[in-house]
């Protein structure tokens, strides 16, 4: 029995040790949701080409990934929005120089239930919408009764982006419903008549109808010449340029190749 | 012999330390929420957080009024009780009272698998399945609301009604009911005016430990209720409680910032609710005892 024990132990130690020697080096990414799908495919391509590299890959909201930016603990931070003046002087005080890498564009789509007959909409409505000045549909020029606004919650970087670019500064009305990530919206939106919310151009199925905004419709060409109004660049933060396996790593992303990438996952390419 | 006595000396104190490790830990864990929770009184009144009727904590400026996250977590706790105490008190009573020993054995487990649901799964049932049924049951422009997260929220809370109270019905002694058979009483009126009132203490501190589980859920509330930070002034109205806005929230918060340190201070009022929630629970368990007895 001990002798098994003492076999099973020294295998473990032979193990970690090559565990160590085998490992190369290391890159780590948080912060964005709406990066995430991009940073885990850019991640599992970039290991499949570079087998010594382990790169790994966490969510936790835009906000993390600047804060772990600004602390040092990851190589690269996403981010859906840019760094506030708050932040980058925090990050400066750090001696941390805060460096976007734009790898992406994302177009945030309104979307409303497919038995709407609404097909479009213009900022000042959607402004009025979601801050409660219009409470019917009737008066927005759409069909399906009381208006139930959905929105996401507050703290995500989709929401600081639909807040910047449509509710400029007024408040969401207090009784909408604060949804916690887009998939969750999409539902919302899919099985309620009277509903109206806003997803990522790469979250837009058949189930829901997406509205043309200000006369424009959000697709890729309109996106990346920030002719659609509700628009935003992805970022990857670095301290200072990207340098080593990061620059490698934002090199991947931003060649053709991962452009191809950032497009199969549903946004739109920078390049 | 001397060696068997410090092994003995020595097994002592290491099983010690295991049960001072959890109090260090709930220490640690409570120094902590009030280190990173008490700066936020810093800028704001604790009556301002409290009683604010506003919570716009991402825009400027914030505002950090946490009651209607309080109102909604305590509404649909008081929900999730309306619907797990008659449904938990009565299998407990089945259970114990009236169902075969065989019957029993069969029953109890599946009651207790229930509190070993993954709440995220309950919450996507909630999502998929109550909402759209209570919308269009009640012709509600939406599912997501308190009356959903009462019921997913009750579903939870019943295995711990249950099987606590359940264990306090049959330990009443069998001599009271003997003695109310020998009256000439039936088996319900031995059950209602009997065995139930005998097992109060157990079924009350059950009830308030239920209500603590749904008070500190998470997930399915997060999911279900609509998120909505409004005072709810009934159940078909999305409610925000102060587990899901912490849960929705943290991540996405600079750290050290007054919506960060708010968060915390949701935290400690939470931790205060439940605390109050098992003295209250004891306090019955222990009066009633003694009347008993």
């Amino acid at each position: 029995m001990k002798k098994i024990i003492k076999t099973i132990c020294l295998l473990g130690l032979v193990g970690l040790l090559a565990g160590n020697l085998t490992a190369g080096q290391k890159l780590t990414l948080s912060g964005s949701t709406t990066v995430l799908p991009i940073a885990q495919k850019g991640a599992e391509d970039f290991m499949k080409a570079n087998p010594s590299v382990d790169v790994s890959v966490r969510g936790g909201g835009s906000g993390v990934g600047i804060q772990a930016i600004v602390d040092g603990t990851v190589d690269i931070g996403d981010s859906s929005r840019a760094a506030k003046a708050k932040e980058i002087a925090t990050a400066r005080g750090k001696g941390v120089t805060m460096f976007a890498n734009i790898i992406a564009k994302d177009g945030i789509c309104v979307i409303v239930n497919k038995a709407n007959n609404i097909n479009s909409i213009n900022l000042d409505t959607l402004k009025k919408i979601y801050s409660g000045e219009i409470l019917k549909w009737s008066d927005a020029g759409g069909s399906g009764g009381s208006l139930v606004v959905v929105s996401r919650d507050s703290s995500s970087g989709t929401f600081e982006v639909f807040n910047e670019k449509v509710l400029k500064g007024s408040k969401v009305r207090e009784d909408a419903l604060m949804l916690a990530s887009n998939q969750a919206v999409l539902t919302t939106v899919a099985s309620t008549p009277g509903a109206i919310g806003y997803v990522g151009l790469g979250y837009v199925t058949d189930e829901i109808k997406a509205l043309v905004v200000n006369g424009i419709t959000a697709n890729k060409e309109t996106v990346i010449s920030g002719k659609y109004p509700i628009s935003r660049p992805l970022y990857m933060y670095t301290n200072g340029d990207p340098k080593g396996l990061a620059k490698q790593f934002i090199d991947y992303i931003m060649s053709p190749e991962g452009q191809k990438m950032v497009e199969d996952q549903g946004f739109v390419a920078v390049k | 012999m001397i060696l068997n006595k410090t092994k003995e000396k020595l097994l002592e104190w290491f099983f010690l330390a295991f049960a001072f490790l959890s109090n260090i830990f709930l220490l640690g864990i409570v120094i902590v929420l009030f280190k990173e929770g008490l700066p936020l009184f810093k800028d704001i009144k604790v009556a301002d957080f409290l009683f604010g009727r506003h919570w716009y904590p991402t825009f400027d400026p914030p505002e950090f009024g946490a009651f209607p996250l309080i109102m909604g977590s305590l509404w649909v706790t008081i929900g999730s009780i309306i619907v797990a105490v008659p449904l938990g008190l009565g299998a407990a009573i089945y259970i114990s009272e009236i169902a075969s020993p065989r019957m029993k054995e069969i029953l109890k487990p599946t009651v207790e698998v229930l509190a070993g649901f993954p709440s995220v799964v309950l919450g996507f049932f909630g999502m998929v399945v109550i909402a759209p049924f209570l919308q269009s049951a009640f012709g509600l422009p939406t599912g997501l609301n308190a009356l959903n997260a009462s019921i997913l929220l009750g579903i939870m809370a019943i295995p711990t009604i249950t099987s606590i109270s359940e264990d306090c019905i049959s330990a009443v002694p069998r001599g009271f009911k003997e003695a109310s058979y020998a009256l000439g009483a039936n088996k319900w009126e031995t059950i209602i005016k009997v065995t139930v009132p005998a097992a109060f203490s157990g079924i009350s501190s059950a009830v308030i430990l239920g209500m603590g589980r749904a008070i500190g859920e998470t997930m399915t509330v997060l999911m279900v209720g609509g998120g909505a930070a409004v005072i709810p002034h009934g159940f078909l109205q999305p409610v925000r409680t102060m587990t899901a806005t912490i849960a929705a929230e943290m991540g996405e918060t600079a750290i050290g910032s007054d919506h960060y340190y708010s968060l915390f201070a949701i935290a400690i009022v939470l931790f205060i609710l439940t605390l109050i929630f098992n003295i209250i629970a004891d306090l019955i368990a222990q009066r009633f005892r003694k009347r008993i007895v």
